[in-house]
């Protein structure tokens, strides 16, 4: 008998040392401030919508659009997008989708066109504030072909005619007698945040059924998916802001992956990795986070180009990627990311190379002063503020070495750095910056740079200091590609455009370019099937490829 | 006395008037406007759009009409909406205060009773008082961050007993309850030490002694009470944090209490959370030392 029950209790063990894998938590630095898919744009938002909510297209990991709750990506080939002139004579176009079949809310409701008539609906409707502003001004009519079947008019023509990211369906069994009762109130009273355990609200592989505002939410599996099962029926995501305490949680269990769109600095995830062995695996994936210096190009001394040329010469941009971030980041030429296929890469390209920079700020007429900082004819000094966000600290090392690589070659940075707040809402959105500022752009695939690059983006009081050309770059040739671009529907033809864009760019230097960011993604051990994008699109999105391994 | 405590609840009423019109003002004149930081994070924002979205969150008004708008809604019960976390500001405060009370008030009455604790044997034990000074003098020099970080290291990664952080049953609490409570020993073992010390030098308690009343006896019923005032302040000073919250403690520990949500609704421009935490804390603070005078003035007669 003795023997009978330790060779149960022997057989029972491999099963009591495997853990029951049914719930994955998730540590994130970020809690969304709103859950509703139309209001707000933030990664913390996208990420926790990825697992409960799909868009009808996405950009995929490996930066194709794909449909996820429509059929077939509409093109000008398969007759579902359509040339047209709309009604006030101008170019535009009509673009029909049609919702895949069997799709349905968390309560069982089928999703039809119906939800795409309240989406659209709320977003013409300027009192509601719900975005894209621009997507919805351009769509001028929408068409309810049938209950799976839509058609969009736009009053434009513009090649990412086909992408629908941002207008996601909403349902209109739930929500559409909120919207109508009052839609100017209706961003506080939607279901989304005042019941957002509602299972009606969701379509994704989960739906929420817990929220700790501030804190966690657990969602749980969506019974009328219709998709793949997901493999956990659980999943806990859980805010921790201070990246430490989040490591913390990591080693002691509390969480078991950290994702990498909103996770832990690269630096810091190597030196876990390192740390802790086989215990995690980490993936560091480039993304479209684009580290630069913004110039302000109404400075005197900023304004002559052969100054911006000498200042990236002067940066020794490799070795500052391989000291400070283990050498995961990718060196930038221009704005456009290597991985994007516009991109060029025969650029010009600025290489370490002090002399030559020294040699440039001699010809613009900057000579070295008795203090090693060079001076003009009229005896001002080659001296500016260099500015990031305070409290960041992977940028304020950065800024420390750029300060120290511009000393030696006679230019001297004054640091004064700002809390993100005041420098992204005050100091660079009404150009108050002197000098150079350090930030990054988050973008999407083949995104057009318009808003920081175009002549009419330069925020200025009349415009409600809307714009993003904080360097004030005026340029007739780069104003024309930016405005050509979008319309340009031919790839080919588009790929010479982006070539010339990108020359302009490495010539002018309105922006100094540093690097991409990439984003380090730890999972444990037994994960797998993540796959991350580096794109606005999160990994999240294709939860139900995640497996135990 | 009821006079006094209807003066001072007036003074409580303007006072508050005041500091929310201040705290408004200030919040207010704050550069980037939520409207800023939208246009930051949106490059399709028009200025059109803009002008739009300014007018829907009322930021187009003159300043002394939103601040009239905000008062007025709040006295009649109606505290608005959280645009950070497109919550009703009251379902996102009662939470916190309540997460907070629990954290800071476990917190302060541990520190409260291992300092008076403390205290008393520095007064008692003369032997003993350089080691409640360095104590005290270690507590009050330790970074709760660090001290913080450090216990989780210990506890939570290296020997797994306790959670790193997180809210759930009283073991979440261990870590966090012992970061704070050490940090707050040192006010009141030096407080109490100094004040018990001078009480025991009394002649009373020398007239105690000398009619045989016991050591724990004079200790309890004779020098406390008359120690206790100068503790009543500190204690009173306290429970002005027992509702701001601990800022660095719950961001460590990823607790969501008054701290981390003043400081985040500070930082968003969310003027009607910003506003009305900060209300509260002042309110209660100011409130507690009307306690703590009242309870000085029922020990110590002569203040009155």
């Amino acid at each position: 008998m003795i023997r009978l029950l330790v060779a149960l209790l022997l057989l029972a063990l491999p099963a009591l040392a495997q853990p029951q894998r049914d719930t994955l938590t998730i540590g994130i630095t970020q809690y969304p401030s709103t859950l509703h898919p139309n209001i707000e744009n933030m990664v913390a938002k996208s990420y926790t919508l990825g697992f409960v909510r799909r868009p009808i297209t996405a950009y995929d990991a490996d930066w194709q659009l794909i449909c996820l709750l429509c059929e077939t990506i509409p093109t000008l080939e398969n007759g579902l997008a359509v040339r047209e002139t709309t009604p006030d004579g101008k170019d535009g176009l009509r673009v029909t989708w049609r919702l895949r079949e069997g799709l349905r809310w968390g309560d069982g409701t089928p999703i039809t066109t119906a939800d795409l008539r309240l989406t659209y609906d709320a977003g013409r409707e300027g009192t509601t504030g719900i975005g894209p502003a621009e997507f919805f001004r351009s769509a001028y009519e929408f068409i309810a072909e049938d209950a799976r079947s839509f058609t969009l008019r736009f009053d434009r023509v513009t090649f990412q005619f086909a992408s629908l990211g941002d207008f996601a369906p909403l349902p209109a069994h739930l929500e559409r007698a909120r919207w109508e009762s009052d839609p100017r109130t209706y961003r506080t009273r939607t279901l989304y945040d005042t019941e957002p355990t509602n299972p009606g609200l969701w379509n994704g592989p989960y739906r929420i059924t817990q929220v700790q505002a501030g804190s966690a939410i657990t969602l749980e599996r969506n019974p009328h998916w219709s998709g793949a099962a997901p493999a956990f029926r659980r999943i806990v995501l859980r805010t921790v802001e201070s990246t430490p305490a989040l490591e913390a949680q990591l080693l002691a269990g509390q969480v078991d992956m950290i994702a990498g769109e909103l996770g832990l600095p690269v630096e810091q995830a190597t030196a876990l990795i390192r740390r802790t062995g086989q215990r995690f695996r980490a993936e560091y994936r480039p993304g479209l986070i684009y580290e630069h210096l913004d110039l302000n190009l109404d400075v005197p001394a900023l304004a002559d180009r052969r100054v911006r040329q000498a200042l990236l010469l002067a940066l020794d941009r490799g070795q500052i990627v391989a000291r400070l971030f283990e050498g995961r980041q990718t060196v930038a030429q221009t704005s456009v990311n290597p991985l994007d296929w516009p991109h060029d890469a025969n650029v010009r390209s600025y290489p370490h190379d002090p002399a030559r920079a020294a040699t440039l700020l001699t010809e613009a007429g900057w000579t070295p002063g008795p203090d090693g900082i060079r001076r003009n004819a009229e005896g001002q000094r080659l001296s500016f503020e260099l500015m990031t966000t305070a409290g960041n600290r992977s940028r304020e090392a950065v800024q420390q070495v750029i300060q120290a690589q511009w000393r030696q070659v006679g230019v001297e940075a004054r640091i004064r750095n700002e809390p993100p707040r005041v420098l992204f809402g005050e100091t660079l959105s009404r150009r108050r910056f002197q000098g150079a500022a350090l930030f990054a752009w988050v973008s999407a695939p083949e995104s057009v740079p318009r808003s920081s690059l175009h002549s009419d983006e330069i925020p200025r009081a009349e415009r409600n200091w809307s714009g993003q050309n904080y360097a004030g770059f005026r340029n007739a040739e780069m104003d024309a590609l930016l405005e050509a671009l979008p319309q340009e529907l031919d790839r080919e033809k588009r790929r010479v455009l982006w070539h010339r864009l990108q020359a302009i760019y490495a010539d002018e230097l309105p922006a100094l370019p540093l690097w991409f960011r990439q984003d380090a993604h730890l999972w444990p051990a037994w994960l797998e099937g993540v796959r991350p994008t580096g794109h606005l699109n999160p990994s999240s999105l294709w939860v139900e490829a995640w497996r135990v391994r | 006395m009821m006079r006094l405590i209807a003066s001072r609840l007036a003074q409580i009423a303007v006072t508050a008037a005041i500091l929310s019109f201040c705290a408004f003002l200030l919040i207010a004149l704050m550069p980037g406007d939520p409207i800023d930081l939208a246009i930051a994070g949106d490059p399709r924002l028009s200025a059109e759009d803009a002008a739009r979205l300014r007018a829907l969150h009322g930021l187009d008004q003159p300043l002394m009409a939103r601040y009239l708008a905000w008062a007025g809604a709040v006295l009649e019960g109606r505290f608005g909406h959280s645009r950070l976390f497109a919550q009703p500001v009251a379902a996102l405060l009662w939470p916190a205060l309540l997460s907070s009370l629990e954290l800071l008030g476990l917190a302060l009455l541990l520190a409260a009773g291992f300092g008076i604790a403390l205290g008393a044997l520095a007064a008692l034990r003369p032997r003993a008082a350089p080691f409640v000074q360095t104590l005290a003098l270690v507590a009050q020099a330790v970074p709760s961050f660090w001290l913080g970080i450090l216990l989780i290291i210990l506890f939570a990664v290296q020997l797994g007993w306790l959670p790193a952080g997180g809210e759930g049953g009283w073991r979440y609490l261990i870590l966090p309850v012992a970061t704070l409570c050490f940090a707050n020993l040192a006010a009141y073992a030096r407080h109490a030490a100094a004040a018990l010390t001078q009480a025991l030098n009394e002649p009373h308690i020398r007239t105690a002694r000398a009619k045989g009343a016991g050591e724990r006896r004079i200790l309890l019923a004779h020098a406390l009470p008359n120690a206790g005032v100068p503790l009543l302040t500190i204690a009173a000073l306290d429970a002005g944090a027992l509702v701001s919250g601990a800022l660095i403690t719950e961001t460590i520990f990823a607790r969501p209490g008054m701290g981390k949500l003043i400081y985040d609704a500070v930082m968003g421009n969310d003027f009607n959370l910003a506003l009305l935490a900060l209300l509260v804390v002042a309110i209660v603070t100011m409130l507690a030392t009307l306690a703590a005078d009242l309870a000085q003035r029922w020990l110590d007669p002569r203040l009155a």
